[in-house]
């Protein structure tokens, strides 16, 4: 591993910054063939290779972060615009799902009211460990503009646990990805394989 | 041209105002109001004033668009209950206005148009209006449980319950409503009200505030 970031060379012959969400990642380049040619010779002379199994588990976690999609509001039209090609969460591993068994994070993108509160609260549960939750926009942050209402739960944090706040009335779409790469940060300092 | 559109279809809903207002029984009252024609009927004979707008040629009323309902309490039949009607041949519209209170029922328009039955859930949700001859009046927009009527001005704002989930009981528990600060209402058209007099202003905060009247005459 060097110790100064090297620019990324496109194939082009054009250089950008260095990616700054995986700071260890390398250029292709002599540095990175090192690394390579280093664990191809650990293999074939040992069989096995030596890693540190908490980095390489967070790793994948953050790498494949699969969001449950879960739009109840104005907001699900910015975590839409999220997901397609102008801001692209592809690119981050992160590709909305439709069932809450094969999702990571549940985006709570919009209003939560009263009568969908038990139902979210079910979808939460369904998701396996481990588990996020995004709160996204004013009113699942704390009610918002809904706060005295009748019928809307002041704050998804009454019904779930929640992980990262993003605001905005609705945040935009560079908010939410921003809030998930904060989120990634997250799962890359506290996240670990032991379960507690 | 788009004048004279305008007048010949205000010419032919003033037609239709007096028309109605005078050949149609139970209507109280029809006139064209802003370029619009509302008509107020009598609770007991809507089902047979809404089948004329509906099936008599000259007005063709063949949607509902709406059916909405409005509070206000001073009044001793307290609700309006308003309808609003398309006529997509003859490219008219229709208001159509009753009043109720809380226990007399409105005869039910499903038969007419069976968009209505939503409307008329709706409007028994959220007013309390009853509906006679019509089969599936239930709730539709409130929670599961909900009682009372929250757009009856009556209702609180806030309501009575609200929800949390319980770990211990391992479900979402409903309570009844705390609020760590009250809703605070401000008076969005003076942008000054409670502003603090700022040091050398006390003379125009003063006779802004309307604290010191100024000589007669002269505009505060």
């Amino acid at each position: 591993m060097t110790d100064q970031l090297a620019p990324i060379m496109h194939h082009d012959g054009q250089e950008t910054a260095p990616v700054a969400w995986n700071r260890e990642a390398l250029a292709p380049g002599p540095a990175q063939e090192a690394v390579i040619k280093g664990i191809t010779g650990e293999i074939t002379e040992k069989g096995f290779v030596v890693a540190n199994v908490d980095k390489l588990v967070n790793w994948a976690r953050t790498g494949s972060l699969w969001p449950l999609s879960f739009g109840l509001a104005c907001c699900a039209v910015e975590m839409i615009h999220a997901f397609m090609p102008r801001y692209d969460l592809d690119r981050f591993g992160i590709i909305p799902r439709g069932s809450p068994r094969q999702a990571d994070v549940m985006i709570v993108s919009g209003t939560l009211t009263n009568k969908m509160a038990p139902a979210m609260r079910r979808i939460y549960d369904q998701m396996a460990e481990p588990r996020w939750v995004i709160s996204m926009g004013s009113c699942a942050n704390g009610g918002g503009y809904y706060h005295y209402s009748y019928s809307v739960v002041r704050g998804c944090d009454r019904i779930v646990p929640v992980d990262i706040y993003v605001p905005g009335c609705p945040p935009t779409a560079e908010a939410l990805v921003y809030g998930i790469l904060q989120l990634q940060k997250k799962i890359q300092r506290t996240g670990t394989i032991l379960r507690g | 041209m788009g004048d004279l559109v305008a007048s010949g279809l205000a010419g032919r809903l003033g037609a239709m105002a007096f028309a109605l207002s005078t050949g149609l029984e139970g209507v109280l009252s029809a006139a064209v109001e802003k370029g619009e024609l509302v008509v107020h009927v009598r609770r007991q004979s809507l089902p047979g004033v809404m089948r004329v707008l509906r099936d008599d040629p000259r007005y063709a009323f063949q949607q509902m668009m709406d059916l909405c309902g409005v509070d206000y309490p001073d009044r001793p039949e307290r609700f309006d209950v308003v309808y609003n009607l398309l006529s997509v041949t003859l490219n008219q519209r229709c208001r159509v206005i009753i009043t109720t209170d809380e226990v007399a029922a409105v005869p039910s328009v499903h038969r007419l148009w069976s968009s209505a039955t939503w409307w008329e859930r709706e409007c028994y949700d959220l007013f309390g209006v009853l509906f006679s001859d019509q089969p599936d009046l239930r709730r539709i927009l409130t929670d599961y449980g909900f009682e009372g009527h929250p757009l009856r001005k009556d209702f609180p704002l806030t309501g009575h319950v609200e929800v949390r989930y319980d770990v211990d009981r391992g479900a979402v528990v409903y309570e009844p409503v705390k609020l760590v600060q009250d809703l605070r209402n401000f008076d969005f058209t003076s942008p000054w009200e409670g502003v603090m007099t700022l040091p050398g202003d006390e003379k125009a905060h003063e006779s802004r505030q309307g604290i010191v009247a100024g000589p007669p005459g002269q505009k505060r």
